[in-house]
């Protein structure tokens, strides 16, 4: 028998996390939450400099002081580091030269933590200041000094320029041709548990390491990296996560320096960062500047688009490589866009690096395309949901950039969600300063290339049943609070015909369970979830097979039921048939592997970022209240319908939709992570605001399932999808509510008030960005599009 | 370092902590009660929110010392896994936490409010917990999961 439909009522059922009752309690231990006897603590002594050489350190007064431990310098851990291979430019410590406020330069251990922070205090660090790169337009300017290598050059990160189809002919042929600017301003996870690791050398002389990270199989590579040791040597595991968003995709210098303190001392040791380090920390949405032009036949067909991003990601590398690629990559996913241009720069400025957060590198360009097609429906007389349904991509397609579409319900999503708003009867006809906005949006379902090149699987699970018939389900997901362990122990359940709540799940711990890469790119219920149904398919079959033979019957006769396991007119109980599987195969352990497909992806430079298994879809209508005294922007209603494959349970995914409307919600109105030079603006939650509950209106959740032929039941992803529409709809609500086009977020109140008195004295009625920084691309690389464009 | 007596979760507590010690750090680095949290240590975030004497407090922003005599209750006092309030159950039920790093300070401001009015609306539910952030279910399930308890409509 097989298990590709449910049939045991465990998927698709509404029911809460397998820990909820313990965290209503209090119960799951943070990293923070860790004490071992004889912990000490650590303390990062932070670069008070945006760019500067280091002259010298002395620490001498600070390994003087009592209580005092260990104190480390850049000297002590010299290995270079990043997340992708192609950025290994960060250092656990600084060596030579700071490139941000907050770049770590020492490090003490301490016996409590008030010493610590004395300790810090008396080291002497003496700084030859260099002349700090702090804007995109500084940073294309050829200097002496630049933040990364030698001298003279540009302060360039990584350059994309490539061209699908012929976009200049495509040109030649619109009817109408569109341009506009548009700025998405960064901004942080600000998940509510700051960073924070514990290190401590166990009985048998190896290191182990407790983190608050989203990929502990990453951190222990970079671990042995860093510290050279054996990967054997070092067991990490992923504590519970008290928010993740991306912000705990990094590896951080905190959770290397914490691993070296507990070698240096022999004793445990622990650091927890402030918020004000988180802030500096960062790693989160890369500010983006775009550019984009698009042509349009009369009635609205896209027949090619040019986009041009301008990257501003800050001290290191990071994801950055990757986050430029995604600001170009997903635009060709949810409209038919025959010939399309692609030209992108990420410039190293001296301000706290970006990274990967919450829809990675597409809420930019997102914002920047469903806004750029309203607009375009207005200039061809169109309205907005006309001009989308005009050009929505085919299922099972493959885009001019060679990204394979599966299932798709866009369409479904779309209409779900202007029959529900009523958008049609609304859009344009409500008061003034009340206005509803429409945008949909895509977004990967695990991405298909995995960040360190190699051909085996992204994720893998292993199955042990014991002799009473207790199931053990290990897999290395963490579970940053979107739900993967219960995710597991839903899918082995529903397979194996077992409550979630009745299974043993061993997660996120390099000793115990086999590799999953982590919780990023919306990829652990896709990948995970076919490694556990492949690892429990292969428990059926094995159970099948021996209760067959012990029982004289064709295998056929056999099946699972909750609970038992049916044999001919015989109904076993599971741990009988156990047994008699544990007697005819000896232990009943079973592994799953999920590997992505080879040929979801393309053959140019760049090809790797984009390509997943399958991509999820989302549309979105907000409903505004603008109020032109204040510029103050309440959203009044969300309505969105997610393209979620098959949901998995339906409790968890509204959870990630109404957690994405939150996100998005805070991108659109409210959070910026802005600079004064090199100096965060406000680096607290009382100064970087998030949306309170009274920000939060009603949210209307629909979930459209589009069976996924590739997913774990047809599911595919929910954790990131639904934030992507979210900003563009709030944004074209306040346009049809006060007749503003702001292209520019967050939509503070300033800007509002701004374009409204510029429209009072010049009529015109726009906010937003002009020019470009003075960078010139390199001529775009041409790819031929797929010749088959529809996949059978 | 000064000598402090306090009611924790219905247990009389003393502890000697120097003058500047927070109540979170004493009930977290003393005490062993974990289910307080930190998220900020400046008052911005809720996540350390307990009760003394029956009010929903920032425990980041009171002084051990100044919490002589009080009576506290955290999140251990509430209930437990196996012997939860109402109000958890709810909290697990409605899919109230995610991360559930802010759940324990939710749950003791919605104890607060429900302790001095048990049948808030929900605007009434909404001010309550508009101090504690929540980063992860945008605030909604939380408002279900207190309104269900309160039996009022959400």
């Amino acid at each position: 028998m097989t298990v590709l439909d449910p049939h045991h009522g465990i998927v698709g059922r509404p029911g809460p996390r397998t820990d909820a009752l313990s965290q209503a309690a209090g119960g799951p231990l943070y990293v923070d939450d860790l004490a071992f006897p004889g912990m000490l603590h650590g303390k990062l002594l932070r670069s008070s400099q945006a760019h500067a050489r280091i002259v010298s350190i002395d620490t001498s007064a600070a390994e003087q002081l009592p209580g005092v431990q260990a104190v480390l310098t850049g000297a002590d851990m010299p290995v270079e580091f990043g997340l992708l291979p192609v950025s290994q430019d960060e250092q656990a410590l600084a060596i030579e030269k700071v490139r941000q406020v907050g770049d770590p330069v020492a490090a003490v251990a301490a016996d409590d933590p008030d010493i610590a922070q004395r300790a810090i205090e008396l080291i002497d660090v003496v700084y030859e200041p260099l002349p700090p790169i702090t804007s995109m337009e500084e940073a294309c300017e050829v200097v002496d000094e630049p933040i990364h290598g030698e001298g003279p050059k540009d302060n360039r990160h990584r350059e994309v320029s490539l061209e699908f189809g012929d976009v200049d002919e495509g040109f030649d042929v619109a009817y109408h041709i569109r341009e506009d600017v548009f700025f998405f301003q960064g901004n942080n996870h600000a998940a509510l548990e700051n960073h924070g690791a514990v290190a401590l050398v166990e009985d048998d002389g190896r290191l182990h390491v407790w983190s608050s990270t989203q990929v502990p199989h990453y951190l222990h590579r970079i671990l042995a990296k860093v510290l050279e040791l054996p990967e054997g040597r070092i067991r990490v595991t992923a504590s519970p996560t008290g928010g993740g968003f991306g912000g705990k995709t990094d590896v951080f210098s905190h959770e290397l320096v914490t691993a070296r303190l507990a070698l240096a001392t022999g004793r445990p040791v622990k650091i927890t960062l402030t918020r004000e380090e988180v802030f500096y920390t960062h790693r989160g949405r890369h500010p983006v500047l775009m550019w984009v032009r698009t042509g349009f036949t009369e009635d609205g067909e896209i027949t090619a688009m040019w986009f041009r991003s301008y990257v501003d990601g800050g001290a290191y590398g990071s994801y950055g490589a990757a986050s430029l690629l995604y600001t170009g990559q997903l635009q060709t996913v949810t409209y038919r866009i025959p010939a399309y241009r692609f030209q992108g720069v990420r410039f190293f400025t001296n301000k706290p690096a970006c990274g990967a957060k919450r829809g990675h590198g597409t809420p930019q360009p997102r914002f920047a395309l469903e806004v750029h097609l309203d607009k375009a429906a207005e200039d061809l007389g169109l309205d907005p949901v006309t001009i989308r349904r005009r050009n929505l991509v085919e299922p099972f397609s493959l885009t001019v950039n060679h990204l394979r579409i599966t299932s798709c319900g866009l369409a479904d999503c779309l209409d779900a969600v202007v029959s529900a708003s009523g958008f049609e009867e609304k859009h344009g006809r409500l008061p003034a300063g009340r206005g509803l906005g429409l945008a949909v949006g895509t977004y990967l379902t695990g991405a298909g290339l995995p960040i360190y090149f190699n051909d085996m699987p992204q994720s893998e699970v292993m199955l042990k049943v014991d002799r009473g018939g207790g199931v053990t389900v290990f897999s290395m997901a963490a579970d940053c609070g979107q739900g993967s362990t219960t995710m597991l122990a839903t899918i082995v359940g529903e397979a194996l015909g077992i409550e979630p709540s009745d299974l043993a799940v061993v997660t996120a711990d390099t000793d115990l369970t086999p590799i999953d890469l982590g919780s990023y790119s919306s990829r652990v219920t896709f990948m995970a979830g076919n490694a556990a149904l492949e690892a429990a398919q292969k428990l059926i079959d094995l159970i099948v097979v021996a209760v067959a033979d012990e029982h004289d019957l064709e295998t056929d006769r056999i099946s699972l039921r909750k609970g038992v396991v049916l044999a001919g007119d015989r109904e076993l109980p599971w741990a009988e048939a156990v047994r008699i599987a544990e007697a005819r195969w000896g232990l009943l352990v079973t592994t799953g592997s999920y590997t992505p497909p080879k040929d979801i992806r393309g053959d140019y430079r760049g090809a790797g970022v984009g390509p997943s298994p399958a991509y999820s879809y989302t549309a979105c209508v907000a409903e505004v209240d603008c109020d032109a005294e204040t510029g103050v922007v309440a959203v009044r209603k969300v309505w969105i319908a997610h393209d979620i494959g098959r949901s998995i349970n339906p409790l968890l995914a509204q959870g990630q939709v109404e957690g994405s409307v939150h996100m998005a919600l805070g991108e659109v109105l409210m959070e910026e992570q802005a600079f004064r030079g090199a100096l965060h603006d406000g680096p607290s939650l009382l100064d970087y605001k998030i949306p309170t509950v009274l920000e939060m209106p009603e949210v209307e959740t629909i979930l459209v399932e589009s069976i996924d032929p590739e997913g774990p039941y047809g599911a595919k992803e929910v954790g990131q999808g639904p934030l992507l529409p979210v900003i563009p709809a709030v944004v074209n609500a306040v346009y049809d509510a006060l007749g503003l086009r702001i292209d520019e977020i967050p939509l503070r109140p300033d800007k509002i008030i701004f374009a409204l008195r510029d429209l009072e004295r010049h009529g015109t009625n726009r906010f937003g960005p002009t020019d470009l920084p003075p960078y010139e691309f390199r001529p775009p690389l041409p790819v031929a599009p797929p010749p088959e464009r529809q996949l059978v | 370092m000064e000598p402090v007596t306090m009611r924790v979760n219905g247990m009389s507590r003393s502890v000697f902590v120097a003058p500047h010690r927070t109540l979170l750090e004493t009930l977290r680095e003393d005490l062993g009660l974990t289910g307080t949290k930190h998220g900020c240590e400046l008052g911005e975030c809720g996540a350390c929110t307990v009760l003394v004497n029956g009010v929903a407090t920032l425990s980041c922003l009171l002084m051990t010392v100044a919490a002589d005599g009080a009576d506290v209750t955290t999140i251990e006092g509430v209930g437990s896994p196996t012997h939860p309030h109402r109000l958890q159950r709810a909290f697990a039920d409605y899919g109230a936490a995610q991360c559930g790093y802010c759940t324990p300070a939710m749950v003791l401001t919605a104890k607060a409010l429900l302790d001095r009015n048990p049948t808030p609306n929900r605007e009434e539910i909404a001010q309550a917990i508009a101090g504690n952030m929540c980063r992860c279910t945008g605030y909604l399930p939380i408002v279900r999961a207190i309104a269900s308890v309160a039996g009022s409509e959400s």
